[in-house]
């Protein structure tokens, strides 16, 4: 059983839900992600997901994409991330999710990249434009050493396609909670309660709900009926606004014991 | 040359093409095919199309024998697709009329697309008009501010105009915003993407619609000359109206086929946009394509004094032709193109847009490279009335 595995085969025999922070590495310099990734686990994260930055990310709202400028005019590259995830895998316990589009990894090189996030000790990638159709040219690479692609399943993923692609999934589920791209949202589809009912139905793995996801009383509607939720543009807010106070305040009922809300 | 079937059912050229978008978008790039299978097929679409395209957008465009640029040359003798003379004064037009049919057909009555120069804006807008379809228009505030009478044409067409601020302001950004506009509006939009680009099906449906570029001109110069020409010459940013002109002659191996990208202040400098001749293979916008790039694989901005041409990928299949060998891609200046522009308006009375005059600066030098019996066709692809104020500041800054 591998990290995510295990961390969350733990939550479920203590009743407990997950809580994903995104973080965008190399906002605020590459110098200061260890100490991010450090805060997280002690505010209680279940797993974190470290954003790698791209001059185009579609699938972002303006607070990742000012976030991942940032990165860029940092000087931030992949090569430098995962060598600083190798130091944080020292000190860090949960799991390292990297959350990247594709091209960074394919001007990379997919072996390459392969090979070194295994050695940097990440154990798993998110890549939001990698579709199941084109997954062929990295899955199978990350299968044979055990690493998780976290697949996407979306409000108008239709329900057989649905079945596919959690048949498939390893680690857990990503559920993306809106019909657009990321960044906080007042409210949520009526039909996302009964979607996330039907998604857990299904999935033989977790089921995790993120995009537009902001606040306390979205997280414990949302938790009813997944098994948690990642947070991005608010955790990406809270660390450019070095507002750490309100961060911990957001996750402090994941620290509790059991948080079954 | 085998029978030419590309792309395969999952939208691959080669290494090249493919569906690479967010999993909210799949649905509808699954379903968009679909109905374009069918539609295709389905010979009362084809006639609509063919319909509109006479009656409307005044097709067929002649061919023309520019007898005078041919002297110049002195040597192939040189003719004209004249694609500037269609409605709008582009081609865009062909593809925007079949993809707003298309959108009609399954249900979906808003449009939204991006646009550079401003001439898949007005296409888009124009068919949308026609059509009784909402339209929003994504466009780089950079652009905004080079082409505003472009902008307030749109605005005239009925469509809302949406400036981009994000990254360099440019076509690039404007076809991120698009992307982001249409995983929100998926339900009950259609994304009319203006060229050979994008995930699977766009650049096949670009390809298909631009087709009646070359499929006219194999037709008009066989019953001009009985023969077909030695070669034909497209301007190259996204690759639409080269797809265009080039798919029809793909199986006849006598025809070479020539791309022509924007070297802006030259490939060897950082300004310019040639993605096949400097870029290296990655994803963008859907597709895996020759793309313009860092090491680290972070996009790079195009440049070139050609805002249709400031791209920095290309299609899928031209960076297939480009590997295969069955095109050859060249580039020419912004300098180079300045001075085609120049020459065509003086030589033949013809104001060609500044992308295509990079067509015709390369068929000028190709010509001379070529016997006095052989024949090239350059695709004009639009009409230069929009780059008249660009061209005049150029020429006058430069005095």
């Amino acid at each position: 059983m591998n990290r995510i595995e295990k961390a969350f085969s733990l939550l479920k025999e203590n009743n407990k839900k997950a809580f994903v922070p995104y973080i965008m590495a190399g906002d605020g310099g590459l110098e200061v992600l260890v100490d991010r990734l450090v805060l997280l686990e002690r505010f209680g994260a279940t797993a974190i997901e470290v954003g790698v930055p791209f001059s185009d990310p579609v699938a972002d709202g303006p607070t990742i994409q000012q976030a991942g400028l940032r990165a860029l005019e940092n000087g931030t590259t992949l090569k430098e991330i995962i060598s600083v995830l190798e130091k944080a895998r020292e000190v860090v316990t949960i799991p390292i999710i990297l959350m990247t589009y594709l091209n960074p990894i394919y001007a990379y090189g997919i072996n390459e990249f392969v090979k070194d996030i295994r050695q940097a000790g990440v154990d798993g990638c998110i890549i939001p434009d990698l579709p199941i159709e084109e997954e062929e040219m990295i899955a199978p690479q990350l299968e044979e050493v055990q690493l998780e692609l976290i697949r996407l399943v979306t409000l108008t993923t239709p329900l057989e396609r649905i079945k596919t692609i959690a048949s498939k999934g390893r680690g857990f589920l990503y559920m993306v909670t809106v019909k657009g791209i990321t960044g906080e949202r007042k409210e949520y589809d009526e039909q996302l309660y009964q979607f996330l009912q039907l998604v857990k139905q299904v999935s033989p793995i977790p089921v995790m709900a993120g995009f537009g996801i902001s606040n306390k009383h979205q997280i414990s509607e949302i938790t009813a009926y997944c098994d948690g939720v990642i947070v991005g543009s608010k955790v990406v807010d809270l660390f450019e606004q070095d507002d750490l106070g309100e961060l911990e305040n957001l996750m402090s009922i994941f620290k509790q014991e059991s948080n079954i809300m | 040359m085998n029978t030419y079937t590309l792309p395969n059912e999952k939208g691959h050229y080669g290494i090249f093409g493919g569906r690479f978008v967010p999993e909210t978008l799949m649905k509808a790039v699954i379903e968009l095919n679909e109905a374009y299978e069918e539609a295709k097929n389905d010979s009362s679409f084809q006639a609509e199309i063919s319909r509109l395209l006479k009656e409307y957008v005044g097709r067929e465009t002649p061919l023309y024998f520019a007898e005078n640029l041919t002297k110049h040359a002195g040597g192939a003798n040189i003719y004209l697709k004249r694609e500037d003379l269609n409605h709008t004064g582009a081609h865009k037009i062909n593809n925007a009329i079949g993809q707003a049919l298309l959108a009609v057909r399954m249900g979906k009555r808003r449009i939204v697309a991006e646009t550079g120069a401003g001439q898949h804006g007005v296409a888009t807008a124009t068919v949308c008009a026609l059509l009784n379809l909402d339209c929003i228009i994504f466009m780089g505030e950079e652009d905004i501010k080079r082409q505003s009478l472009n902008v307030f044409r749109m605005e005239l067409l009925g469509a809302k105009v949406v400036g981009v601020t994000s990254g360099s302001a440019t076509l690039k950004d404007a076809v991120n915003e698009a992307l982001r506009y249409w995983v929100a509006n998926v339900d009950d939009t259609h994304y009319l993407l203006g060229s050979v680009m994008g995930p699977h099906p766009f650049p096949v449906i670009v390809r298909d619609f631009q087709s009646v570029i070359g499929k006219e001109t194999k037709a008009q110069f066989l019953e001009r000359n009985g023969c077909l020409p030695e070669a034909v010459v497209a301007c190259i940013g996204g690759g639409s109206n080269a797809m265009g002109m080039f798919y029809p002659f793909i199986e006849d191996e006598t025809v070479q086929l020539f791309g022509v990208e924007a070297a802006g202040a030259g490939v060897e400098t950082d300004f310019h946009a040639a993605s096949l001749t400097k870029g290296k293979p990655g994803v963008l916008h859907g597709a895996l394509m020759y793309l313009l790039q860092t090491d680290d694989g972070q996009v790079q901005e195009a440049h070139s004094i050609s805002a249709g041409l400031d791209y920095p990928g290309v299609g899928p299949e031209h960076s297939y032709l480009k590997d295969s060998g069955r095109a050859s891609y060249f580039s020419i200046t912004d300098h180079e193109a300045l001075d085609a522009f120049q020459l065509l308006s003086k030589l033949e009375g013809i104001i060609p847009a500044l992308e295509s005059a990079h067509a015709v600066a390369y068929a000028i030098k190709l010509a001379g490279e070529m016997e006095k019996t052989e024949n090239i066709v350059v695709c004009l692809s639009g009409r230069g009335d929009k780059d008249v104020d660009t061209v005049k500041a150029r020429i006058e800054g430069g005095k």
